[in-house]
């Protein structure tokens, strides 16, 4: 995974409510055989609106999304975080993310800023016209007029982001003592060692 | 370690697996077996792939191709592959055939006669073994419980850790004994009782909770009943189901394509024998069932807790204490078609479907043509099949004739595969249509888009069939 340090750019003033993972990504996307390409799919509802946010001019590509409250409500469903990363997301400001969600974002490098609503309200205003600017390390988020909104993060996770640690690479990094169990499980229980052979 | 104080079967398995504890009390917990099938397994390879990762032990993993093959023939007269009409379901199974190979693992194939569903495939081959951790990316992981594995589903990108680093993080759960004491009486199996289990506890009861089942009624069932009863586990919440190994699960096992051999062999019986639980040891909740008060159980709603005896009448949404409840029952009961009152026995059925990772075994199959011998389904059944759970359990029950006599009786014999147990390839149930069904789930849309599930056990789907309505098994043995 790529280390997340800095997240600077344009941000979707997108401000809803309660985005289930419905709307993230419709039901009919998850008979896929990747996590790629799910951007076409990305708020499919909403970007039946040829005037939509996702595919204007000025925001297409935007590597932040500002939302209200609760976002990622509903499913467990991985291919949401996989349809914002395709969709070129890399950060979602909101006042509060689903738990499942938030993992899930937090699982493929995808960082999730809890600010309350007041300055939800003051990015989206700036957003209309200006970029935004996300520093892990400081814990901020900026923008060119002097804003400074400080957000926490959980430090376990903040250290995964910044070294672009994922679960799988920390586990790896486990190898010798994961390779000590195995040489325990060869003596003791040699018969779960085995498996269909080689 | 040496640990002195009473552990129950759990606590033994998660001790024998723990690779390190963390301060929080996450332990990183070591996976002896990792199934693997179409449907949530290709975004975990192509991580893998991205990320120039292994798998670290492909020896302890097996993949198989399940949820989305049609059951119809596979191969042509001249042994070409028979291409499958749902692009997306050829593409899903396309997958999993090249990565597969591509990482190492041994790969079961659509058309070799060891294929099957996942689960029945897994015990089958003694790649399930108990006393292991065993995972897969379906929930219906927990059926190898009933071996006495600590078995459960995961998610897609557990999958790929699991792939990565044979591991994963996991918290200990609650544990809770559900002790049925006594007999079955005749004609009600090991699917009334789980269905039953499930309408005591509610669909969320085990929520949290790893349940081992124990007491006289599961000691007595055979391992296929036991699958069935721990298969069902998530159905009532626990994320897995135990039974402990004992004579019945050894003399299952032994032999078995991947059952370990030799020395290793006495080495494992020794160890399963000492996994039971200690006497003294304490669960978190313990629920005692009466066996001897069950009778052949069917539901009548849309989530697995809605259980009745067939003797028994629908329900009405008022009878519910729980307004959240009587809300949904309302909402079934619209979508069931039925009426508060209504006897379950009165209940006209279309479908009908034998098979799934539930009740797809040898000893369903017997147990379903037991009941249609010299019978034949009822006219206005239009759609009655028959699914094996693997090709070794198709080729067992034409070896002893059970083929015939689903065909007699006006079935049809199919391949194996998930089949109608869920809407992801060709089997599927009409809208508004009803299916007596030895599945595990009977949510709105799972058979098919506005199909009606009603759970049962084989011998009670076999009556249904030749009934034409649901009805007690009991009178036709």
């Amino acid at each position: 995974m790529e280390p997340v340090t800095t997240i600077h750019g344009r941000a979707y003033p997108f401000g809803q409510k309660n985005v289930d993972t419905d709307v993230i990504i419709p039901s009919h996307w998850l008979k896929t055989i990747t996590r790629e390409g799910l951007g076409r799919g990305a708020f499919e509802t909403l970007r039946a609106d040829p005037d939509n946010l996702f595919d204007s001019v000025e925001f297409a590509g935007s590597p932040i999304l500002v939302a209200g409250d609760n976002f990622g409500c509903g499913s467990s469903r991985e291919h949401a975080a996989w349809a914002l990363l395709d969709l070129g997301i890399r950060a979602v400001i909101a006042p509060s993310f689903s738990d499942i969600f938030s993992g899930n974002a937090f699982k493929n490098g995808i960082l999730t800023v809890v600010l309350p609503q007041a300055a939800i309200d003051r990015l989206i205003e700036v957003a209309q016209s200006q970029p935004i600017h996300i520093d892990l390390d400081s814990q901020t988020v900026t923008t060119p007029f002097q804003d400074r909104f400080a957000f926490d993060i959980d430090p376990f996770r903040k250290t995964c982001l910044l070294n672009g640690l994922d679960e799988v690479g920390l586990t790896l990094a486990q190898g010798d003592a994961i390779g000590a169990f195995e040489d325990t499980v060869r003596v003791e229980r040699p018969f779960l060692a085995v498996g269909v052979g080689s | 370690m040496a640990t002195t104080h009473p552990r129950t079967l759990y606590q033994k398995i998660w001790d024998a697996h723990v690779v390190e504890r963390r301060d929080d009390g996450t332990c990183l917990i070591y996976i002896d077996r990792h199934l693997v099938h179409e449907v949530t397994s290709p975004q975990a390879f192509e991580a893998l792939r991205l990320a120039g990762r292994t798998v670290r032990r492909p020896d302890l993993t097996l993949a198989v191709p399940d949820h989305n093959l049609p059951t119809t023939a596979r191969r042509d007269a001249a042994g070409q592959r028979i291409a499958i009409a749902d692009r997306e379901s050829a593409q899903q199974l396309a997958a999993l055939e090249r990565n597969a190979p591509a990482f190492g693992i041994r790969y079961i194939g659509d058309a070799d006669a060891e294929q099957g569903i996942v689960h029945v495939v897994g015990p089958e081959q003694g790649f399930s073994l108990p006393g292991a951790t065993i995972v897969c990316g379906d929930s219906h992981t927990a059926c190898h419980g009933g071996l006495g594995a600590l078995a459960f589903g995961i998610g897609t990108s557990e999958v790929e850790h699991v792939l990565a680093t044979q591991t994963l993080l996991l918290k200990q759960s609650k544990s809770m004994e559900v002790r049925v004491e006594g007999d079955l009486g005749p004609g009600v199996t090991a699917k009334d009782l789980v269905l039953h289990i499930t309408g005591v506890l509610g669909a969320a009861g085990g929520t949290g909770y790893v349940i081992e089942y124990t007491g006289a009624a599961i000691r007595a069932l055979s391992i296929e009943g036991r699958l069935t009863v721990s298969n069902m586990a998530i159905e009532h919440g626990a994320r897995a189901g135990l039974i402990a190994p004992d004579d019945t699960t050894v003399a299952y096992v032994k032999g078995r394509p991947y059952a370990p051999k030799g020395a290793d062999w006495d080495k494992a019986v020794a160890w399963w024998r000492s996994l039971a639980t200690d006497p003294g040891a304490v669960y978190d909740k313990v629920v005692v069932i009466d066996a001897a008060a069950i009778v052949p159980s069917v539901t009548w709603g849309t989530s697995p807790e809605d259980v009745v005896p067939i003797t028994g009448v629908v329900p009405a949404p008022d009878s519910f204490a729980d307004a959240s409840k009587r809300d949904a029952a309302a909402k079934s009961l619209a979508y069931m078609g039925l009426t508060a009152g209504q006897a379950m026995a009165s209940v006209e059925i279309q479908n009908v479907f034998i098979g799934s990772c539930t009740n797809s075994r040898i000893e369903d199959l017997r147990a379903a043509a037991a009941v249609l011998k010299g019978r034949h389904k009822a006219p206005h059944v239009k759609w009655a099949i028959v699914v094996p759970g693997s090709g070794l359990v198709k080729a067992m029950a034409e070896a002893e004739g059970l083929d015939r006599v689903f065909v007699d009786a006006g079935f049809e014999w199919r391949e194996p595969g998930c089949s109608a147990c869920l809407g992801m390839n060709p089997d599927k149930v009409p809208a508004g249509e009803r299916c007596a069904s030895t599945s595990n789930r009977n949510f709105v849309g799972r058979q098919g888009p506005g199909a009606r599930t009603h759970l049962v056990s084989p011998a009670m789907a076999a009556a249904a069939a030749v009934a034409g309505h649901l009805t007690d098994v009991r009178d036709m043995i």
